[in-house]
């Protein structure tokens, strides 16, 4: 069976909705890390309640609406946790940093649970998104495919803001040498700023996204937190093509690890990111050569 | 929800009459924090309630001494020291993850402690590592499917592919069905384990089980996996051509309002369903709704039940570890669940199976009962059962 055209077909997009859904997550993550030298291990946590905000909205207002308001609703906790706490660690060295935000990841994980249960929640997909698509003679979930091309999407509206336009030559200089980005006159405090809500928005999306394929429950925040450094430390600090890069070598080598090898997939990822850790130990595309 | 349990928690702890003669110290042994909290509150649901029930017109006053495990062995254990040296108390009652039983059970076998499990099925707890203090009112993970396996063959279905979290539990629960499945003449064409807690997206693998051209696809999942699962099956629309069985804990009553649709036409066993059709369950039941809003699920029964065995051994006069721990293997009575008895052999819980269909119902997703499969007491696993020191 595994000599079947289709079962490749399928695989491939199961592997590509993979990636997707951890690019969604780790772009807004690894552009925080590049510029702001922050690290900012609480995202997880904040897409643990893009899920949850998503989850509750839907159940009033439909998917749609769901999807829309939970990255605001995310980016306006972002906005509070950049001037309560984010700001004040900016200077504070990498250590404190985890620390605070691994901190910060338990205390949002009991807040949710306080606020929402402890009772895993779920968000229903919309109608047309709930069958299946025939693609390449393969039959596929339709919402599998939408967060496909979701992804796709944002991939290249980042992109194209970062390398057409002047906010993102801006934030392309911060990340290459923040010194001189504020000698030349920005604001690079406040281009830290909009990047920070940007990218807690992104997590967001991706948990909004993800709670109709994925059960919604308090621990999710932290399950995904390891895949997606995983994504980041194999694909470069810093760079939108790291992101995609590390989230489709995720996306691919899980997906088919665990049809084609089931007994070595929960170790294969593992051993990749040694192997380039090793061989290029800032990752393949880091952000600054 | 959870002000409703603290309510019924208080009220059973006073519910004695302040003249009674006697008083028994019980430690509540559960996770209230961790991935299994749900679980937690739920069986604590189930005990307060069992306690209000039977507990009424009993002469001695039990005094509740709650414990958090979390879901960790090494916390699990330093509760359970505090509980036996500290607390002092008579019997412990709870345990969610098998986990932490492993962990305890040397604490509670060396000190002479009786503990009621009311969830943690590790097979082993009541086969090699059996006790005569450890005794267990809910189930043992081989026990729900293994009945399943033959109920299957029995169906007609000739082929099946199993799936299940690679850990402790999903193993036992997989290996149970195969067994009785394989010698009921049935063949298993493909199986995987995946990686527990940390894949949630099984695209991979149902693809995989839809491609094997098996009859049936038989798995086991639980918690916020058995939510993911079922949905995403639903979502490849694999229904068709490989319908879906499961241990019972897929479909559980406490997660499938969150599954919705995608539960509909899913068969599983368990050994308690909120439909099976007796007296005791529609009191129960009626009950558990009154008093938390919700319909219970396997793990409150399991609370309500080590309750009652707890009551039924104090019935006798037991007071103590040791009248306590042998009074507890004794008992035997008929609730929600249909007849449970206790194997003297293993201290397991002997108790019917129900095989059922998740179903749409009038208010929400529901089940109906197809089957009710009769009690078996497990294999005795390797169980030397010592007997209790008597004084």
């Amino acid at each position: 069976m595994t000599q079947d055209l289709s079962f490749w077909t399928l695989q491939t997009l199961n592997a590509l909705q993979l990636s997707m859904l951890l690019f969604l997550l780790s772009i807004g993550l690894t552009v925080i890390f590049g510029l702001m030298h922050f690290v900012n291990l609480a995202h997880g946590a904040l897409y643990a309640l893009g899920a949850y905000i998503a989850a509750s909205i839907a159940g009033v207002a439909g998917f749609w609406v769901a999807i829309i308001a939970a990255p605001v609703g995310v980016a306006l906790v972002g906005v509070v946790l950049y001037g309560g706490l984010i700001q004040r660690m900016r200077k504070s060295g990498p250590m404190a940093q985890v620390l605070v935000t691994f901190g910060l990841i338990f205390a949002l994980l009991d807040l949710t649970r306080i606020f929402w249960g402890d009772l895993a929640l779920a968000m229903s997909m919309p109608q047309v998104l709930s069958g299946q698509v025939d693609l390449l003679g393969v039959s596929y979930p339709a919402y599998r495919l939408f967060i496909i091309l979701l992804g796709g999407a944002i991939f290249v509206a980042l992109a194209l803001v970062l390398s057409r336009t002047q906010i993102g030559a801006m934030i392309r200089a911060g990340v290459d040498n923040d010194a001189m980005a504020a000698c030349l006159g920005i604001n690079v405090e406040r281009l830290f700023f909009v990047v920070f809500c940007v990218g807690c928005a992104l997590a967001g999306l991706a948990g909004a996204v993800a709670a109709p394929l994925l059960s919604v429950t308090p621990g999710m925040g932290l399950q995904i937190l390891i895949p997606t450094l995983i994504v980041i430390v194999i694909g470069g600090l810093g760079s939108l093509k790291g992101a995609v890069a590390g989230s489709l070598i995720y996306g691919f080598v899980q997906t088919f690890g665990a049809v084609l090898a089931p007994q070595l997939a929960s170790v294969l990822i593992y051993a990749l990111l040694a192997a380039v850790l090793v061989i290029k130990p800032v990752g393949l595309f880091p952000a600054k050569g | 929800m959870k002000r409703a349990t603290l309510a019924t928690l208080a009220a059973a702890t006073t519910l004695a009459l302040p003249a009674a003669a006697d008083t028994v110290d019980i430690g509540v042994l559960l996770p209230f924090s961790g991935v299994y909290a749900a679980l937690g509150n739920e069986i604590e649901a189930g005990f307060a309630l069992g306690l209000e029930t039977y507990g009424n017109d009993l002469d001695v006053e039990i005094i509740l001494h709650r414990e958090d495990t979390e879901v960790t062995p090494a916390t699990g254990l330093a509760r359970t020291r505090k509980l036996i040296l500290q607390s002092d108390v008579d019997a412990i009652v709870g345990v969610v993850s098998s986990g932490v039983l492993g962990a305890v059970r040397d604490m509670v076998d060396g000190a002479g402690v009786p503990l009621i499990v009311a969830n943690a099925g590790n097979d082993a707890a009541t086969g090699v590592d059996c006790s005569p203090w450890i005794t267990r009112v809910s189930f043992s993970n081989s026990q729900v499917n293994r009945p399943m396996g033959r109920w299957m063959a029995e169906q007609g279905i000739e082929t099946v592919y199993t799936l299940a979290p690679d850990y402790a539990a999903g193993r036992q629960m997989i290996e149970g069905f195969t067994g009785a499945f394989v010698e009921a003449g049935g063949t298993i064409v493909g199986s995987d384990y995946t990686p527990f807690q940390q894949t949630q997206d099984f695209g991979p693998y149902i693809a995989q089980a839809q491609a094997s051209g098996a009859d049936a696809l038989f798995v086991f999942y639980a918690g916020g996996e058995a939510i993911s699962f079922v949905n995403q099956y639903a979502s490849f629309g694999a229904g068709d051509d490989l319908p879906l069985y499961g241990s019972g804990f897929l479909t559980s009553q406490l997660y499938v309002d969150a599954q919705g649709q995608s539960a509909e036409g899913v068969i599983t066993a368990l050994h308690y369903v909120p439909t099976i059709d007796n007296a005791e369950n529609a009191a129960f039941v009626a009950a558990f709704r009154d008093a938390t809003g919700r319909v219970p699920s396997e793990y409150a029964v399991q609370g309500y039940d080590a309750a009652r065995a707890l009551i039924e051994a104090l019935e006798t006069g037991a007071r103590d570890r040791e009248t306590l721990g042998a009074a507890l293997r004794q008992v035997s009575f008929d609730g929600p669940r249909g007849a449970l008895s206790i194997d003297p052999a293993t201290n397991n819980v002997v108790q019917p199976i129900y095989v059922y269909e998740t179903v749409q119902g009038a208010n929400g997703m529901t089940q109906t009962v197809l089957a009710q499969l009769p009690a078996e007491a497990d294999p005795v696993n390797g169980c030397q059962m010592p007997s209790l020191p008597t004084n």
